[in-house]
């Protein structure tokens, strides 16, 4: 029975063309209507720059990972900005080291449409030896039960970049292999 | 500043699609809803408010650009001032504060702030899509942006760092839906068990479906005033007003992108001391610092010293367990680090209701009376305004008047504090709700 229940055909939004519907001769009908739902598509392409944040892109494509320091008081961000949230002045570009570890972590099921083909994927909050603060990345090749806060991470990077933060992902990085 | 009180609210049921109402149909309803409660008709009305302020998040939802002015237009508001207030999934709480200023600033005696969303609109990963714009478009919604994912991540770490456990969020959850079980305006009606929580599908580990809110669509409307507008709305209704007064507001910020925010020092409440974090490192991942600067700002104009001990009740915004419990410590009804400890001993609980739990402290401060957005739904810019009416009927002591039975009304409360949060600790609002003696 339960089986019979949950038995259906998925709902999509396709629809058909229609030019006109019932109308009653009653005006005063018209307040019992259901109403008209129909479908409107939306799609833009926009142009984005990433302005200051170039340069992190341009750093992928080249396999490595770039960051940002204080010229002023020497904060250090995983994730550029080119002023400092601490004292306002102005940062430097400098390279990450492509090795971290796992800061924080989920596993995700769903996701927004964009991301749902690539369900279930691993988010991370990577942090870096001696820098203040975090990149989040994928960690790829791992299920949710082998990740936990602390393990090793180390970077891979996409061969054809696509100039979005996912040309660099993490993959599990055991004390073994660090050195290699 | 002049005095603020509130004076009346109304809210539209919430549920997954109106199709039958658009947006500016909704808020009619919430905002006759305002007036009615009051015998205040509408000619009347027309006279008495000087202007308005709209809440509502994303253009997206609806593809319309300026849906404020069309609210304004069709509640006949026009052509009086107003203005629209965004500010993510604290929308709703900055709205209320916008109205709190036109009043307390001396440029107007009487504002209602009005607040809807129509996430049906479009199909559920969508909407998680729009949500997620709402991140970074360059660093983190590429990277599989979804603010379940966000959250789950935020509460990964406080299990780490504090040991909170599965089964204490699942315990937030079973609070809030049973609750609103007896609020008749909750999206949602079950009344699931720890065990029918976590057997939920998975979303973001560790967070089911029942460890989140859903999406709405709803409308709610509040009427906020100055002694010289009390005045007015006594003369034209003739009436003994039922006044609650808003005696402190705070709000406070965090950087967009979570890996961008400090590991300092807490910010404490006068009821804390440092020696209670040595070796917390905050707000990292774990806490939402903007939550704890709204709640010390909101405290310091209220008067108010230990607020676990000074508050009746409290509406948050629980659009996850999780970030119910970080909630509790961020507002300092207990310390950093036993949010789960204060769910699992019954402190947010109501009291007299059966959860089917042994709770020691059942109702100590209860926490979501109404439900909250975890079963009540989040139509994002009512969602704070929406926390502001049941408040206010909590504190007026009529939920028997507008939900029809008296379960969740507590008895006697003087004093309650609203909270409303965005994307993943971004903006933050309290505002405090005081019992007109
Ligand atoms: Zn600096």
């Amino acid at each position: 029975m339960a089986d019979k229940e949950k038995a259906n055909i998925p709902e999509t939004d396709e629809g058909t063309i229609v030019f006109n519907v019932p109308f009653p001769d009653d005006l005063s009908g018209l307040k019992k209507m259901t109403p008209i739902i129909i479908k409107q598509p939306y799609q833009i392409d926009y142009i984005h720059s990433y302005g200051q944040d170039s340069p992190f892109f341009a750093g992928l494509a080249n396999k490595k990972i770039l960051g940002t320091k204080c010229t002023r008081c020497g904060y250090s961000y995983a994730t550029p900005k080119l002023h400092c949230m601490e004292c306002g002045s102005e940062c430097d570009w400098i390279e990450l080291p492509q090795q971290g570890r796992v800061h924080t972590w989920t596993t995700c099921y769903f996701g927004s449409e964009e991301f749902l083909k690539e369900t279930p994927f691993n988010l991370i909050l990577v942090e870096f030896e001696g820098i203040d603060t975090l990149l989040l990345s994928r960690l790829v090749g791992v299920s949710q039960d082998e990740i936990s806060i602390g393990m090793k991470v180390s970077a891979k990077f996409k061969r054809n970049s696509k100039f979005k933060p996912t040309d660099v992902y993490f993959v599990s990085s055991p004390d073994k292999e660090e050195k290699a | 500043m002049r005095p603020v009180y509130m004076i009346s609210g109304g809210v539209s049921k919430f549920t997954k699609a109106r199709h039958d109402k658009t947006f500016q149909g909704m808020v009619k309803e919430a905002f006759d809803y305002t007036l009615k409660d009051l015998d205040l008709e509408f000619g009347k009305a027309f006279e008495i408010i000087d202007g308005s302020v709209a809440s509502y998040f994303s253009d997206h939802f609806q593809r319309q650009l300026m849906s404020g002015i069309m609210v304004q237009d069709y509640l006949g508001l026009c052509p009086k001032p107003s203005h629209r207030v965004e500010g993510g999934g604290a929308t709703g709480g900055l709205c209320f504060q916008e109205a709190w200023k036109s009043i307390a600033s001396g440029n107007m005696d009487v504002c209602i702030a009005y607040g809807f969303e129509t996430m049906s609109h479009v199909n559920t990963w969508k909407g998680n899509e729009f949500i997620a714009l709402a991140s970074d478009v360059s660093f983190d919604y590429p990277v599989g942006g979804f603010y379940t994912g966000y959250y789950a991540m935020m509460v990964i770490r406080h299990m780490y760092e504090f040991g909170t456990t599965v089964e204490q969020m699942a315990k937030v959850s079973v609070k809030n839906h049973t609750n609103a079980f007896y609020n008749p305006y909750a999206q949602k009606k079950i009344r699931p068990t720890v065990e029918d929580v976590r057997k939920a599908p998975m979303v973001a580990y560790p967070l089911t479906r029942l460890d989140i809110c859903v999406m709405s669509d709803g409308a709610a409307a509040v009427m906020l005033a100055s002694e010289e507008g009390v005045r007015k709305i006594k003369k034209a209704t003739k009436k003994k007003l039922n006044l609650v007064k808003v005696t402190g507001i705070g709000r406070g910020t965090d950087a967009m992108r979570m890996a961008d925010r400090p590991r300092k020092n807490v910010i404490l409440l006068p009821h804390e001391s440092a020696d209670d974090y040595k070796n917390l490192k905050y707000p990292g991942i774990h806490s939402f610092r903007a939550g704890r600067v709204a709640s010390k700002l909101a405290y310091e104009k209220a008067g108010i010293l230990n607020p676990g001990k000074e508050l009746d009740f409290v509406e948050l915004h629980d659009a996850y367990s999780s970030s119910e419990i970080q909630t509790y410590e961020d507002m300092g009804l207990c310390k950093y680090g036993e949010g789960g400890k204060f769910v699992e001993e019954g402190y947010p609980f109501m009291p007299g209701i059966d959860y089917g739990l042994t709770l020691p402290k059942q109702g100590k401060i209860p926490v979501n009376p109404s439900g909250g957005l975890l079963a009540c739904g989040h139509p994002v810019g009512a969602t704070g305004l929406m926390q502001a009416v049941f408040a206010l009927w909590q504190l007026q002591g009529t939920i028997k008047k507008h939900f029809g039975n008296n379960t969740l009304q507590l008895k006697d409360p003087k004093r309650g504090a609203i909270h409303s949060h965005a994307g993943t600790g971004t903006y933050v609002t309290v505002s405090i709700l005081e019992k007109e003696k």
